[in-house]
């Protein structure tokens, strides 16, 4: 590995000490950067850093989830919430290897995580020591930047950059991989300075004036125009932005999942929400917009079926900050290379006052359609059996979109999507673009550590839980009162949706023989009850939100509920369809 | 849409943990690398990685911003052949024989700007410089001798542009903010 030392020009914020161990050193580091919870599981390579924060008592909080899976989506979730860098502990080899699937999470989602793993010591490296796993290799592709700290003075450099390079710019998941004499050996001088500019990395790129004046004229010239909102939106913190710019231009705003808290699902101009199992309106009505103007939305092909029918007719603004993302997938007009405020900030001063409400009705009409056909029947259902959608649907009435929602992966997922009614930014943890089945569960545990104040509410299936399951010993360990709504289908509910409607209904291993999950939580020490019946469903729901501890409902839902709309796996966003 | 020959220019950091990454960029997509050559720049520090391959022009420039992500990537330059000058090196061995054989080998020498490196009791070693059909078309030349061993090196290119490298770079760091 190269010197660290070239690469940092400009630093901040000194903080001094002497004569410190390597693994004292982590610990400063980590006080430095405002560091006051971590999410860990220790091991031989990393004791000497446990040993450090013992010492330091209380400075620091750290959870001990019950697998490194556990712990990393636990922060990916806290970062989402805080706003700050997640920080995780694991111990070299199989506990570094455990982290993998939270790093790739991470890095698909762009979140800012800063992960320590311990190594072996570095004169056995390459050599098949005892669990020894060439962690910057396996990591590489799934990291934002991957690091090897073999001498411990290279630790607050390598620390200050960490934090810098996961919270900049486009944020994504770092890893710092130490050997264990990187951690045992002193160093005179501890000193932290953090670091706010690195040679090699450009996280900000400048808003183009001319970028944003030729979108400007396409966007008043437009008949019928329409606006993506993503992640980007609420990584940037431009929620006011958006909706200042919507309000003057009068253009409709549909969304992706991760956009849903980007701009209020009440507001007159929110049209729903994009792509496979979003709202029939806004993807009918993609393939019919002359102009549109995706704001930190990355086309993922969940987004956008077969992209070569995907925005026909429009010219396509694209405002992001990577420029990796432009014309990627969807090819654009006018790219904005930019944080998505900035942009905002600087076209709401040249686009003019308008309202397209012929437009807008079309939106309307169609929304009506999905209502009468879809939405109406599975939220007030004459089956007998409940139906994800009406349990999702009461929730958000009970709760009146105040609590944090978190989702695992699957139909559930998309029925917390779809009928959640989402009223405050930043309001839902969800895997999207790794679609992680067991990051719902931990991830909870996450969020709620970052909102004392809000309630977390967790949809999951019964095939997702059972992934990440040993994480309610974490809720009940730390008392955390997060409220799980386990939507209990019996199968792994959307592998069978697609083998019912593309394989003819041959449901391989799809079935689940489930243990009994009130059992199990009660093991555990949560509060848990059982709900198959409509009749008691508000009741059920209402004493788990009360509950001021940790709750299992398991509501036993319809077998082969579907999710519907849907647009078939690589179809055309405009083919969407309403039943099978 | 068709594919072709680009060059591109990665300039970087000297740090050794680049090239797996850079590789990664390439692997990922099923991109074969046609050559790669790592080289120091003028700059003290900073490195250039100089990759060649075939590809359609829309791929090449995506390509180009995956790699210009990479932190301690400062830029990618993607050229086609008319906007370069390029060499690559080759080395032909033979056996001592050759000069004996009755063909004139000096004359195949003089002829395609070779040079003799070295002569030993067992071989002669020959070297060239050119683009890759000329030392192509030399190896071709010397195979009647017996070839023994040849190799030829990766690309090295300059872009025709008089722009100096410094002031790339310092538009670049312009055109960004970082905090
Ligand atoms: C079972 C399943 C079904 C799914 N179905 C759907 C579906 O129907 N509809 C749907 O939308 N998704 C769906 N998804 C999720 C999908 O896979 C993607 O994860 C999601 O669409 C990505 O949303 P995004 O582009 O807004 O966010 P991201 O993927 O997080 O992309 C964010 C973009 O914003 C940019 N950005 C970051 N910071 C800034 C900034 N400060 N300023 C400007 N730009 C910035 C980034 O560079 C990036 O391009 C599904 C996932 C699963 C698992
Ligand atoms: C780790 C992982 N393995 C496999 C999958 C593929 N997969 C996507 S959804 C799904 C079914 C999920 O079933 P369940 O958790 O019961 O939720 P439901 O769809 O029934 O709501 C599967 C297996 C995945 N996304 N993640």
């Amino acid at each position: 590995m190269a010197t660290l030392t070239q690469t940092i020009k400009e630093k901040t914020a000194v903080v001094n000490h002497e004569n410190v161990s390597g693994s004292e050193a982590v610990v400063q580091s980590l006080l430095a950067e405002g560091v006051d919870l971590i999410f860990g599981y220790p091991g031989g390579a990393i004791m000497p850093v446990y040993d450090a924060l013992y010492q330091n008592g209380k400075k620091i909080n750290h959870i001990l989830t019950r697998h490194e899976q556990g712990a990393i989506h636990a922060a990916e979730a806290f970062a989402k919430i805080s706003g700050k860098p997640g920080v995780v502990f694991a111990t070299s080899g199989p506990g570094a290897t455990n982290l993998v699937t939270g790093l790739s999470n991470a890095k698909i989602d762009s979140t800012p995580l800063v992960c320590v793993t311990g190594q072996v010591t570095s004169n056995l490296l390459g050599f098949d020591a005892f669990q020894e796993t060439d962690m910057i290799g396996i990591s590489m592709p799934v990291t934002k930047w991957a690091y090897q700290i073999t001498k411990a003075e290279d630790i607050p450099e390598a620390f200050a950059k960490a934090f810098y390079i996961a919270s900049s710019g486009r944020p994504g998941p770092v890893l710092l991989d130490i050997t264990k004499d990187a951690l045992l050996q002193t160093i005179e001088s501890f000193k932290y300075e953090k670091v706010r500019r690195i040679s090699g990395y450009y996280p900000y790129p400048k808003t183009d004036m001319e970028k944003i004046r030729e979108a400007a004229n396409l966007i008043n010239n437009a008949k019928k125009p329409l606006i993506l909102a993503g992640q980007g939106i609420t990584i940037s913190g431009a929620e006011k932005e958006l909706e200042a710019f919507a309000n003057k231009t009068g253009i409709p705003v549909a969304s992706t999942l991760f956009g849903l808290t980007a701009f209020p699902s009440k507001h007159p101009l929110f049209v729903g929400m994009l792509g496979m199992h979003g709202n029939y309106a806004p993807n009918i009505k993609t393939n019919e917009a002359d102009i549109i103007i995706a704001i930190g939305m990355r086309f993922d092909d969940r987004v956008t079926g077969d992209t070569s029918k995907y925005a026909i007719k429009a010219q396509v603004i694209h405002i992001d900050i990577d420029a990796a993302e432009i014309d990627k997938n969807i090819k654009t007009k006018v790219a904005i290379v930019s944080d998505a405020k900035k942009a905002l900030e600087k076209l709401y001063s040249l686009v003019e006052k308008n309202n397209y409400e012929d437009w807008l009705n079309e939106f309307k009409e169609l929304a009506k359609t999905e209502i009468d056909v879809i939405i109406s029947p599975n939220i007030h259902p004459q089956s007998e059996s409940l139906k994800m959608a009406e349990v999702v649907h009461l929730v958000s009435e009970l709760t009146k979109g105040d609590p944090i929602i978190v989702t695992d992966v699957g139909q559930h997922q998309m029925m917390a999507a779809r009928y959640y009614k989402f009223m405050k930014p930043n309001s839902i943890i969800t895997s999207g673009g790794l679609g992680t089945m067991g990051f719902g569960l931990p991830a909870a545990i996450g969020a709620k550590f970052a909102s004392k104040n809000r309630d977390v509410i967790l949809f999951v299936g019964d095939g997702g839980f059972q992934m990440t399951i040993q994480e309610l010993a974490t809720a009940w360990h730390y008392k955390i009162p997060i409220k799980i709504v386990l939507l209990n289908n019996n199968f792994l509910g959307m592998v069978r949706q697609w083998q019912q409607l593309f394989f003819d209904k041959r449901y391989a291993c799809t079935t689940m023989h489930n243990p009994d999950f009130v059992k199990i939580a009660e093991g555990f020490g949560l509060k848990a009850a059982k709900v198959d019946e409509r009749k008691d469903l508000k009741n059920a729901l209402s004493e788990m939100l009360a509950s001021d501890t940790a709750y299992l409902l398991v509501v036993e839902v319809e077998k082969e509920g579907n999710v519907f709309p849907m647009v078939p796996s690589g179809a055309a966003v405009s083919d969407m369809i309403l039943k099978p | 849409m068709k594919e072709k020959l680009y060059t591109l220019i990665i300039v970087t950091e000297n740090n050794i943990g680049l090239l797996n990454h850079i590789s990664g960029v390439f692997t990922r997509r099923h991109i074969n690398i046609r050559s790669l050559t790592a080289s120091e720049s003028k700059i003290k520090n900073v490195y250039t990685f100089t990759i060649v391959i075939k590809m359609t022009n829309d791929l090449v420039r995506k390509v180009a911003k995956q790699l210009e992500k990479i932190i301690g990537v400062f830029k990618v330059f993607v050229y086609n052949d008319n906007e370069i000058i390029h060499q690559e090196l080759a080395l032909y061995k033979l056996p001592i024989s050759a000069i004996q054989s009755g063909i004139n080998l000096e004359k195949i020498v003089r002829s395609h700007n070779a040079r003799v490196l070295d002569i030993k009791d067992e071989y002669i070693l020959i070297e060239k410089t050119g683009h890759k059909e000329d030392t192509q078309k030399l190896l071709k030349e010397l195979e009647p001798f017996g070839v023994l061993q040849f190799i030829r090196s990766g690309r090295v290119a300059m872009a025709k542009p008089m722009k100096p490298l410094d002031d790339h770079l310092k538009e670049k760091e312009e055109a960004y903010d970082y905090f």
